[in-house]
């Protein structure tokens, strides 16, 4: 198992660390409902340096790219970022990414900790052939975010970088507690916040500074367990969750990813072209639990009454603001108008509930 | 984690306080550290009897499910309501307010066989 370099911090912290995707990471410090609420009240701070960095660079890059996603970066201004996805020829999904334009011909691709392999060979393969090259700067850049309604005020003194004007989904370079930075305005919680990508062993001091400027603030440290409930409740898919390699973007309801009108050819635009023209077989909706019970990754969905599974639940926790146990599900695509019931399976039970929009959960404007 | 003197213990983290014949059972505070914050607890109904090891309940926390096996067997004479609503009780107060069921215990040489504090203690340190 990998640590990052931010292992003694988490340790001295009393963390609970746990494996997921290969490294060694905290789950919680104190607890997973604090953690929750102090992201959504105040501020704070993850170690995600196990997610990939990969960049792609070169005179083609953009191109290289528009071949190998579904997105369209070349029409990425420099400086901002989008949500995007690989996919197989099938339009399966290989992983669902983040990915920034840094300059005119460099590109920034985070992919999830567990795929980083996966999607640095599939795009490898997709850039031959262009002016354009890929490199793996996973082991060597730490990630840290700074989420929550406090994080701009938080971050705005230890960074040169002009924080008020770095837009959501943009991205600059600057310098933050010293160490020279990409500070980026995105996140994985539903809230503003802030992803900063630095050198592998000057986490520590991008660490410390903000604990200790943040302190004031009500920022702690948060472990993987509240930002699994922190990405549910905003209504985002995990992959290996919700999405997989057996899963179209169609499917997820995130067709608007795919962006069929760009100019060339891209990997999968045949198989996801004929989703869209036939409709996904299912989707990805939105439950609330309005019986007794926690709808779990796994659990069985049924019509009332039928005896057949008619859906499956992808992701399933208590919602700690909303204070009800909440599901994402995979189910008959025709049948996930808001208000509709379903019963979900929780162990010998059946249980009632209720398809609502997606998020969950919206931060106040 | 507190290991409370004069309750009796099962392999699977549950103390159980003998009170007449009648058993009161929970979960211990190692247990419920280990669980993390617990948001629902599932519990048998009342008049239900019970095996020794028998799977009676659930207890969930934010990110894990854990059942809970009867620590000794007989008749459940009473569910604590109070985790229906506030099921960071366990948490809380894993030895007083947190308590689940209450057992009529029908064969007193299964309490005996349970663990004492300290043989528990030496348990979970163990790991």
């Amino acid at each position: 198992m990998r640590r990052t370099s931010l292992y003694g911090r988490h340790v001295a912290a009393g963390a609970r660390l746990i494996e997921f995707g290969g490294w060694e990471m905290p789950v919680q410090y104190t607890g997973i409902l604090d953690e929750h609420r102090a992201v959504r009240e105040r501020a704070g701070l993850f170690d995600l340096s196990h997610m990939g960095e990969l960049w792609v660079h070169g005179p083609e890059a953009g191109a290289a790219l528009a071949y190998a996603l579904v997105t369209d970066p070349p029409r990425l201004g420099v400086g901002r970022a989008h949500y995007a996805m690989i996919t197989g020829e099938d339009g399966g999904i290989i992983d669902d990414l983040i990915v920034y334009r840094t300059a005119e011909t460099r590109f920034l691709v985070v992919p999830n900790a567990g795929n980083r392999e996966a999607v640095t060979v599939a795009l490898g393969e997709r850039v031959e052939g262009f002016d354009a090259t890929l490199d793996d700067a996973s082991l060597v850049t730490a990630l840290v975010a700074v989420q929550g309604p406090r994080a701009a005020g938080i971050l705005a003194p230890l960074t040169d970088v002009d924080i008020g004007s770095l837009r959501y989904y943009a991205i600059a370079r600057g310098s933050a507690a010293g160490v020279p930075t990409w500070v980026a305005r995105t996140g994985y919680t539903g809230e503003d916040g802030f992803e900063l990508f630095v050198a592998w062993d000057a986490a520590p001091a991008v660490w410390d500074a903000l604990i200790e400027g943040g302190a004031a603030a009500g920022l702690v440290p948060v472990g993987l367990g509240a930002r699994d409930t922190l990405r549910l409740e905003a209504g985002m898919p995990l992959y290996g969750n919700d999405l997989d390699r057996a899963t179209n973007p169609f499917e997820a309801g995130l067709g608007r990813v795919v962006k069929f009108d760009k100019p060339a050819d891209f990997v999968g635009r045949a198989a996801l072209e004929r989703v869209a023209a036939r409709g996904p077989g299912r989707r990805l909706a939105g439950l609330i639990v309005r019986g007794r019970g926690i709808a779990r990754h796994g659990y069985p969905v049924y019509r009332p009454g039928d005896d057949e599974p008619c859906g499956v639940i992808t992701s399933g926790t208590v919602s700690p603001t909303l204070g009800v146990p909440i599901a994402l599900a995979f189910l008959p695509p025709d049948e996930v108008g808001p208000g509709t019931i379903f019963e979900c399976g929780v162990r010998d039970a059946r249980v009632a509930a209720e398809i609502v929009p997606l998020p969950f959960y919206q931060r106040p404007t | 984690m507190e290991v409370r003197d004069g309750l009796r213990y099962s392999d699977d983290h549950e103390w159980l306080r003998l009170e007449g014949d009648v058993g009161v059972i929970g979960i211990t505070a190692y247990a419920a550290d280990q669980l993390g914050d617990v948001v629902f607890v599932e519990m048998p109904a009342v008049g239900a009897t019970l095996t020794l090891h028998q799977a009676f309940g659930v207890v969930e926390s934010v990110k894990a499910v854990s059942d809970l096996y009867a620590p000794v067997g007989g008749e459940v004479v009473g569910v604590n309501e109070a985790l229906a609503g506030r099921p960071e009780l366990v948490n809380s107060d894993p030895y007083g307010d947190g308590w689940m069921v209450k057992l009529r215990v029908a064969d007193a040489a299964q309490v005996d066989a349970l663990k004492d504090a300290d043989a528990y203690r030496e348990l979970i340190r163990a790991g």
